[in-house]
C-alpha cells in the first residue's frame, strides 16, 4: 500500500465559482447579501416589505432559492422587483455555481443591490460560500433565544442578525430574551450588528433600510 | 444534508487522483471543522450510494473532526472552543473565533501490487 498526501479542498469547485462571483460583483460595483434562516423565520416577508418600502430609494434584485416550488419567487415578482428563481431539487443550500448563473440572469446594471434568499435551513447554507458581500442571519422570536448558542456557525459568519417577529413579544405570546440572544451571538462574533424588527408591523425596519442603503453605496462595508 | 454534494465532489477528486497515479485507491482520510462538520454516517451512506458499481465502492474512510480554535481577548491564549460552554480556560468569554477548518481530502492509500 502506498500513502499519498493530497491536501485538496473538497469544495474547491464551489470556491472557484464563489471567487468568480466576487469578481463579477466587484466589476459591476454591486453589493450582494445572502439571507439565511430556518424555514419560516420571515425572509420572504422581510424581502417583500423591504422592496415595497424602498421603492424609489433602492432598486433591489432578488435571487430566490427554494427546494422545489416557485411560491416565494411569485411573492417577490408581485412586488415588481426582478427575481431569478433557483430550485435546488432537494438540496439544503444554494451553491456558488447556481449564484453565478443567476447573477447573469439579473438586469445587474439596473440594480442598486442584490438580495439572495437561501433555502430555509439554519445549518447547511453557512458551509457554502457564494461570493456574497455578506451574510444576514434571520432569527424569529418564535424559534427561541437559545438558537445562537445551539447553531453557532451561521451566527459566527454573519455581518448582521435580524431578530424578526418582535411584534409577538408584545402580547407575551412568546418568551424570548432578546438580551440573551444578543449576548450569545456577540460572544461568537463581536462585530455582528443586531436589529430587532417586525416585518409584519414595520417596527425597527428603518435601521435595516438605512444599513441596506449604506451597503448599496459601498459593498465593502 | 449537504453530505451528498460533499460525496460527489470527493468522488471527482478521488477519480482524478486515481487516474494520475494509475492505481486503485483503497482508503482515504478526510478532515473537517466543527462549525460546519460533516455527519460521518450520512457521508458514508452518500458515498456508498454514489460509488456503487464503481472501482471506489470498497473505499474506506477515516474522518477527522478538527476543533474550532479561538484567541482570548484577555489572556491572549489560543484555545479549543467547547461550543456548549464557549469560554477561554482563563474564564474569559471575550474571544475571537479563528476560521473553521475547511473540508479537506488529506491522503489516499493506493493499492500497490
Ligand atoms: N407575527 C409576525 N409574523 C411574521 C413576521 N414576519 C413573517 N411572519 C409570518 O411568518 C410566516 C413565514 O414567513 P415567510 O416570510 O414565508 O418565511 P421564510 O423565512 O421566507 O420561509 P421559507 O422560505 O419557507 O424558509 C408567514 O406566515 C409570515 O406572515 C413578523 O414580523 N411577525
Ligand atoms: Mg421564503
Ligand atoms: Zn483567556
Amino acid at each position: 500500500m502506498e500513502k499519498v498526501d493530497i491536501g485538496k479542498k473538497i469544495l474547491h469547485e464551489n470556491e472557484k465559482y464563489a471567487f468568480e462571483n466576487i469578481m463579477f460583483l466587484a466589476e459591476h460595483k454591486k453589493s450582494c447579501l445572502n439571507m439565511i434562516s430556518s424555514p419560516g423565520s420571515g425572509k420572504t416577508t422581510i424581502l417583500t416589505r423591504t422592496i415595497d418600502e424602498l421603492k424609489g430609494r433602492l432598486r433591489i434584485g432578488v435571487i430566490e432559492g427554494d427546494i422545489q416550488t416557485d411560491l416565494d419567487a411569485e411573492r417577490i415578482r408581485a412586488t415588481g422587483a426582478p427575481v431569478v428563481l433557483i430550485n435546488t431539487e432537494g438540496a439544503c443550500h444554494l451553491s456558488a455555481a447556481q449564484i453565478s448563473n443567476a447573477l447573469k440572469n439579473l438586469p445587474i446594471e439596473d440594480l442598486d443591490l442584490i438580495l439572495i434568499e437561501n433555502v430555509g435551513n439554519l445549518v447547511c447554507p453557512s458551509a457554502f460560500e457564494l461570493g456574497e458581500s455578506g451574510k444576514i442571519v434571520v432569527l424569529s422570536v418564535a424559534e427561541g433565544d437559545d438558537k445562537p448558542a445551539k447553531y453557532p456557525s451561521i451566527f459566527a459568519k454573519s455581518k448582521l442578525l435580524l431578530i424578526n417577529k418582535i411584534d409577538l413579544l408584545d402580547g407575551g405570546h412568546v418568551d424570548f430574551d432578546i438580551e440573551r440572544a444578543k449576548a450569545d451571538a456577540r460572544r461568537l462574533n463581536k462585530a455582528i450588528e443586531i436589529f430587532p424588527i417586525s416585518a409584519k408591523t414595520g417596527e425597527g425596519m428603518n435601521n435595516w433600510y438605512d444599513r441596506l442603503e449604506e451597503w448599496a453605496k459601498n459593498p465593502g462595508l | 444534508m449537504h453530505e451528498m454534494m460533499v460525496a460527489q465532489s470527493l468522488m471527482a477528486i478521488i477519480s482524478d487522483e486515481a487516474a494520475k497515479h494509475a492505481a486503485k485507491p483503497v482508503a482515504a482520510k478526510i478532515s473537517c471543522g466543527t462549525l460546519n462538520p460533516i455527519n460521518d454516517e450520512a457521508f458514508r451512506f452518500a458515498f456508498e450510494a454514489i460509488a456503487r458499481d464503481t472501482p471506489y465502492e470498497d473505499l474506506r474512510f477515516q474522518i477527522e473532526h478538527k476543533p474550532t480554535r479561538a484567541l482570548c481577548g484577555i489572556c491572549e491564549a489560543e484555545f479549543e472552543v467547547e461550543f456548549s460552554r464557549p469560554a477561554c480556560p482563563c474564564g474569559s468569554e471575550n474571544f475571537k473565533l479563528l476560521p473553521d477548518a475547511p473540508l479537506i481530502l488529506e491522503e489516499i492509500d493506493f493499492q500497490t501490487d
